[in-house]
């Protein structure tokens, strides 16, 4: 076993054991502290396939700025420790179930086919040269479109705050 | 580096829209309160604009922006529908933005902006140009929805639109990721010759296409992803309403047929059963709630779900035709600008007739509007009749080319499905021409006086569905050549 399949399964087990302690916890902030490790492990495991641009990415833009963003919120909304509700009970008893299902159908889907998946993964443009440059020629429209995007954003917000007169 | 200035023709409508947007949020803080008709002029003046540059567009055919959109007559036609709606509902917003004393210039920005969504959705050959047209669209969808601060119902219907829009986009996301996994491109042209050598992985592009589907599904509202849709058309102000059930659903089903014809179109088993399931279920679920509903919007609300189930009905004929899919595509389309003359004539008049804070939505509020505005009722009944598909409306015609598409495509069952739920939905579209006609008003109540405006999109949507129907054959042609278009 090579030291990368070692690394990676280390950062997978955190991963998975940080998705699993977010759903469980019940104070919304431990949750969205959970949330951190599995973006970090995840950045881990971008770095692990050489795409350093993306774990990059992730680190700066999740882990970092939606993190900060989600931490506000709750502390903005005061909120508590959640309620079990009977909807919330019995999401356990069916949720589980079907999350675990679920979760067999795609191990076994993925266990069957992994061909062709390969040669996508490395043919992408991991490299941040090759990212940048794709990203003002070939695709020159979608990046340039996100600018409107934003704008139709910040106009939202303007529209939703704007104090009624 | 710069892309060439044929390609910036090409996209000429969603600049116009764009630069008139963007006019508008410009001008609109130094333009004094009350004289706000200057934004509301420049929203008008955007529109027919953005319309009119489409003939740019039609000078310059072929692929642009390296590939990423392309100008052919399915674009054209789409394009047309879309820029066509947005225009008929700035026209008529203007009374109700008035009446309910929201008349701000943003409203007029937004609309230009999710048009000009809309408009890159339609002509878009690639999956991530895509995504960024549909999340320009829908978040400006979202903040028009809450355009009614003050109403509770508005609230709550951008927040469900809201949380379950991004659910859906994020459902979209994923499908291009696994799409790109399976074919190592995003690029429809390029997934094509993937998909046509049975290349690629495939259960990854049968799992990426479901998740592709469900992102337009839920766009165009077809059951089982239609829950949002009664509570959202009910709480939005009814001339976003009418945006919502015209231009998005246009461009999410021209999305829907790109993908599956450019794209999958060798592939027809993997998705012509997911097609065939909702189609039959989406026209099920509409017919029947729209029975119960005593609210005029969410009727037409689910109205609008049945008619989403028909043109999925076109769809899967389209598939199952194999070679012959071209009746299938053109019923779809004809039906499409059927379908946006009637919701949005509809929706003017309920907007037209809800009084201020929108009171006045119950059917049985609509009790003896034929006396008192006759034009008005006439009109509504010729809507309401189009829906349902009788003759001498668009509607009839509409449901005719689907019939014929799917009995081409030996899809009996659904014909059955469709034929049955039409007829429950003679009940509850009668129903409303019943009680404007026959039943006295249960209370004194004056309807304002039609504005101009809202006169136009009448007399414009009832011209339009009642030409159809004596002179379909230009409209025809058109979408039998956007339909040969697309493979």
């Amino acid at each position: 076993m090579s030291a990368q399949v070692i690394v990676f399964f280390i950062l997978a087990a955190v991963a998975v054991l940080g998705a699993v302690s977010l759903i469980v916890q019940r104070h919304p902030i431990r949750s969205a502290l959970s949330l951190i490790v599995v973006m970090v492990a995840l950045a881990g495991l971008y770095l692990l396939q050489g795409s350093e641009l993306v774990a990059a990415v992730q680190i700066i833009v999740y882990a970092g700025a939606i993190m900060v963003l989600f931490v506000f919120v709750i502390m903005l909304l005061n909120a508590g420790e959640e309620e079990r509700t009977n909807v919330s009970r019995m999401a356990r008893y069916v949720g589980l179930p079907l999350g675990f299902f679920l979760m067999l159908q795609l191990a076994w889907w993925v266990g069957r086919g992994t061909k062709g998946m390969a040669t996508a993964a490395s043919s992408s443009p991991a490299m941040t040269r090759n990212l940048s440059k794709l990203l003002f020629t070939d695709f020159l429209l979608p990046f340039e479109l996100t600018s409107i995007l934003i704008l139709v954003a910040i106009l939202g917000a303007v529209v939703l705050a704007k104090r009624e007169n | 580096m710069f892309p060439p200035i044929q390609d910036m023709y090409r996209m000429a409508p969603e600049l116009v829209a764009c630069f008139f947007g963007m006019l508008i949020m410009v001008v609109d803080p130094f333009v004094p309160r009350e004289r706000k008709d200057i934004s509301a002029n420049l929203g008008v003046l955007g529109s027919l604009a953005a319309l009119a540059s489409i003939l740019l567009m039609v000078r310059h055919p072929g692929e642009g922006m390296y590939g990423l959109l392309v100008v052919d007559s399915f674009s054209v036609f789409l394009h047309l529908i879309i820029f066509a709606a947005a225009a008929l509902v700035i026209l008529a917003s203007d009374e109700y933005l008035k009446r309910e004393g929201i008349l701000q210039g943003e409203f007029y920005a937004l609309v230009l902006f999710a048009t000009c969504g809309m408009g890159i959705m339609t002509s878009a050959t690639e999956l991530m140009t895509v995504f960024v047209g549909l999340e320009i669209s829908s978040i400006a969808s979202y903040i028009l929805a809450c355009y009614r601060r003050a109403t509770p119902k508005s609230h709550e219907s951008a927040m469900k639109y809201f949380l379950l829009g991004s659910f859906a986009t994020a459902f979209f996301l994923y499908g291009v990721a696994m799409v790109y996994g399976a074919t190592g491109s995003t690029s429809l042209l390029a997934i094509r010759t993937v998909v046509a050598h049975s290349a690629g992985n495939q259960v990854l592009l049968t799992l990426g296409f479901g998740m592709l589907f469900v992102g337009m599904a839920f766009k165009i509202a077809t059951a089982p992803f239609q829950i949002w849709t009664p509570d959202v058309y009910e709480g939005a102000p009814t001339p976003v309403t009418a945006l919502l059930a015209s231009g998005p659903k246009a461009a999410a089903f021209a999305v829907l047929l790109r993908i599956v014809f450019t794209a999958f179109g060798d592939a027809s088993s993997t998705w012509f059963w997911i097609v065939w399931a909702s189609a039959a279920l989406t026209m099920v679920v509409g017919n029947f709630a729209a029975v119960v509903q005593s609210n005029i919007k969410r009727m037409l609300a689910y109205s609008s779900i049945a008619h989403a189930g028909y043109l999925l009905v076109a769809v899967a004929a389209a598939g199952a035709a194999g070679e012959n899919s071209d009746a299938g595509i053109a019923a779809v389309l004809f039906y499409l600008v059927a379908y946006a003359l009637m919701k949005l004539g509809a929706f003017t008049i309920v907007s037209h007739l809800g009084g201020s804070g929108e009171q006045r939505l119950a059917i049985d509020d609509y009790a003896g509007l034929s006396t008192k505005q006759p034009l008005t009722a006439l009109c509504l009944s010729l809507f309401l009749l189009s829906l349902l598909g009788l003759p001498l409306t668009a509607g009839f015609l509409g449901k005719l080319y689907i019939f014929q598409a799917a009995l081409d495509a030996r899809l009996i069952w659904l014909v059955v499905i469709m034929a049955v739920t039409t007829v429950v939905g003679a009940f509850y579209y009668l129903r409303v021409i019943w009680v404007m006609y026959f039943r006295e008003a249960q209370q004194e109540w004056t309807p304002v006086p039609v504005t101009p405006g809202v006169a136009s999109v009448m007399l414009i949507t009832a011209v339009g569905i009642l030409t159809l129907f004596f002179a379909p054959g230009p409209l025809l042609a058109f979408a039998v050549r956007s339909a040969a278009a697309l493979r």
